[in-house]
């Protein structure tokens, strides 16, 4: 009852001064919609990369061309076209804790099916990749090791390319051209989504390695036809991928012929470990922001406790004037706290609502997954008001310590 | 039954400046219920002094008051707030309103703090402003309302929650002679309708129309005297000239 009475004072008290009401809450503002932008963020970023991970398929290495960059000049990497199917192929065997070593040439190219036309990424695999890839065949099969090794004109495509080329129809059976070479498809992939890239993993066309190299990208890449773009390792034992790593560094090299002070002429990267990165630098920054946001309420609590300092000072003739008409001290102070509650509570929202739309902005144009905790809104919610009420806790102390006849006399 | 206003050597000193101000200095009084009492006395004779004291906005240095048979002086802020709220009606010179409420909310305000609910507060706030005829100002805002409007307004919300006692500092002191007519007038109303009413005032025809007169001088009570009857042009000319 008394409650309800003094939120319709504090609330019309606000009214009067909307600027500055407004102008106070800002670090409120701030620091709410901050928290609650970050946690959104780290959230969505955290799915992402587990996402990826997970599509990624465990324990995966890759192996790329191209040097490392080490002391004198910097090799661009993929220039140097220097990891071949025999050095997949030995990898595999030397190495003990090794499944599967898939090795991938691929390039954009135009496709046709039909009347329709696609640009994609054709890849050259064999089986091991979506081994290694954890890949699935949907629809269809996989490549048999027949057509691997010559070089049939078979194709298995992602899902999008289901979508862009067959209207959806079954792909098996179906016959695409690729650049002007016509193959059937034998397969759809299963669904992978958005990769590391941000673009689709689906968007893609693989083919018997051998068939690309001798059809379809061999001929038009001007290097030599064993160049591969990159190995994927699947290792059995994640404990084992330093290890591993050591072991195909040491191996390509006695393979490459490179000498000992050489800087070796091809990467190893373990993915996971690139995404870990990139998640772990998204919540430093998170870690970052939400410290600023500490910061902002706290300053935006002081700037409350000035306010209603002010509010207080400007009001001491309406305090000594309630209290003349009996307001006790417990009526003023809750009066001006339930204002300071009042203030950063709106300020909070205003703040939840703004990083909130903040987050999905940001999500949705790094094609995060949008992941607007209401734990984060609550708190950050909740904490403004704690800042609001212990901020405003002295003022209110000080309109209700006020001497009655001081108050009604002071000018 | 005991005076409803009861005080014995009740003194409040302020000191400014090494020297002490004796503003009220051993007052003791009586007054009893119904009674209708002007206080008089110069400048700085401790009028407004005696007021906030009677009030109980104001602490007194020593002394002893009892307001309805019961001991006030010495009750605590929050004590000496309920007392206000239920038992006291106040009345300044000038008109005191919170400037951001309708002239209905300010005479609402005491039954607020009173914790009556909307409606019947609202009922009474409305009643009380009918009294003082402002029964269709209700919704004005003060700066629209004049002087003396507003002192009604005053005057309506100390008497909304039906006080034992009324307490008026020079409330005509802002005023033109034909408004504070009107507002003596009100008192007298609330005179004959049974209530206590203590009147601080300077001009005579407000303390004529008192039936009792206290007069101040230096914080003391140098003169007290029951008027007997009503304009009594004896009476004004007697207390004209005393100091
Ligand atoms: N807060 C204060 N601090 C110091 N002295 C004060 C204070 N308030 C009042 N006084 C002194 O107390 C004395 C009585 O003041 P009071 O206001 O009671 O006089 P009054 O009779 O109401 O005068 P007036 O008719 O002018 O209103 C004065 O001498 C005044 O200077
Ligand atoms: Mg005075």
């Amino acid at each position: 009852m008394r409650g309800l009475e003094s939120l319709r004072i504090a609330t019309r008290a606000l009214r009067v001064n909307k600027l500055r009401s407004a102008l106070t809450v800002l670090g409120i503002v701030v620091g709410v919609g901050a928290v609650v932008c970050m946690v959104s963020v780290g959230a969505g970023a955290q799915a992402e990369v587990s996402e990826k991970i997970r599509t990624l398929g465990a324990n995966l290495l890759l192996v790329m061309p191209g040097a490392r960059n080490s002391g004198g000049a910097r090799l661009e990497s993929g220039t140097q076209p220097t990891l071949t199917e025999e050095d997949a192929a030995s990898i595999r065997r030397e190495l003990v804790d090794v499944r599967v070593a898939a090795p991938l040439l691929s390039r954009s190219i135009p496709l046709v099916a039909a009347n329709k036309n696609w640009v994609t990424v054709v890849a050259g695999i064999n089986a091991d990749y979506l081994v290694a890839r954890e890949w699935q065949v949907a629809d269809g099969r996989s490549f048999t090791s027949d057509e691997i090794v010559s070089g049939a004109k078979v194709a298995i495509v992602g899902s999008v390319i289901v979508e862009e080329l067959f209207n959806g129809r079954t792909g098996p059976g179906e016959t695409l051209r690729i650049g002007n070479v016509p193959f059937t498809v034998i397969g759809v992939l299963g669904k992978k989504g958005a990769g590391a890239a941000g673009r689709s993993q689906d968007d893609v066309v693989f083919i018997p390695l051998s068939a690309a190299k001798s059809r379809v990208l061999g001929a038009v890449r001007g290097t030599t036809r064993e160049a591969l773009d990159f190995i994927s390792i699947k290792v059995s034992d994640a404990t084992a991928m330093p290890e591993i790593e050591r072991q195909i560094e040491t191996l390509l090299r006695q393979r490459h012929r490179i000498r000992a002070d050489a800087p070796s002429d091809f990467k190893i990267e373990n993915p996971a470990d690139i995404l870990f990165a990139r998640g772990a630098a998204v919540r430093l920054l998170g870690t970052l922001l939400i410290a600023v946001a500490a910061v902002s309420l706290v300053v935006g609590g002081i700037s409350i406790m000035n306010i209603m300092l002010v509010s207080v000072t400007e009001r001491t003739r309406e305090i000594g004037l309630r209290m003349a008409v009996g307001a006790s001290r417990r009526d003023i102070r809750w009066q001006f706290l339930i204002e300071a509650l009042i203030l950063s509570l709106m300020g909070g929202l205003v703040g939840a609502v703004s990083g909130a739309v903040a987050a999905v902005a940001i999500a949705w144009k790094a094609g995060w997954p949008i992941l607007i905790s209401p734990w984060a809104i609550v708190l950050a919610c909740g904490f403004a008001g704690f800042i609001g009420i212990s901020f405003g806790l002295y003022p209110a102390h000080r309109a209700a310590r006020l001497d009655p006849i001081v108050a009604l006399r002071f000018e | 039954m005991p005076p409803l206003v009861r005080t014995a050597g009740l003194s409040r000193h302020y000191s400014c400046g090494g020297t002490i101000v004796r503003a009220v200095s051993d007052v003791s009084l009586a007054i009893e219920h119904g009674d209708f009492v002007a206080i008089r006395g110069r400048s700085g004779s401790g009028k407004s002094t005696l007021m906030n004291l009677l009030g109980l906005l104001d602490r007194p240095d020593s002394g002893e008051y009892a307001l309805n048979g019961r001991e006030v002086a010495k009750l605590s802020e929050d004590g000496r707030a309920t007392i206000r709220r239920h038992d006291i009606g106040f009345v300044f010179q000038v008109p005191a309103l919170l400037p951001r409420a309708t002239a209905l909310e300010n005479v609402e305000l005491p039954l607020v703090y009173a914790g009556v609910p909307p409606s019947r507060r609202r009922r009474a706030a409305k009643e009380a402003l009918e009294r003082v005829g402002l029964a269709d100002r209700g919704h004005h805002w003060p700066n629209q309302l004049s002087g003396g409007e507003q002192q009604r307004v005053v005057i309506a919300r100390a008497t909304v929650n039906d006080p034992a006692l009324i307490l008026a500092d020079e409330p005509t002191g802002s005023l033109d002679s034909a408004t504070s007519d009107e507002i003596l007038s009100l008192f007298e109303t609330l005179h004959h309708d049974g209530r206590t009413i203590i009147v601080v005032t300077h001009a005579t025809d407000v303390a004529d129309r008192a039936r009792r007169q206290i007069t101040l001088h230096d914080g003391r009570i140098i003169k007290d005297a029951q008027v007997a009857a009503r304009n009594s042009p004896l009476n004004t000319a007697v207390l004209g000239s005393s100091p």
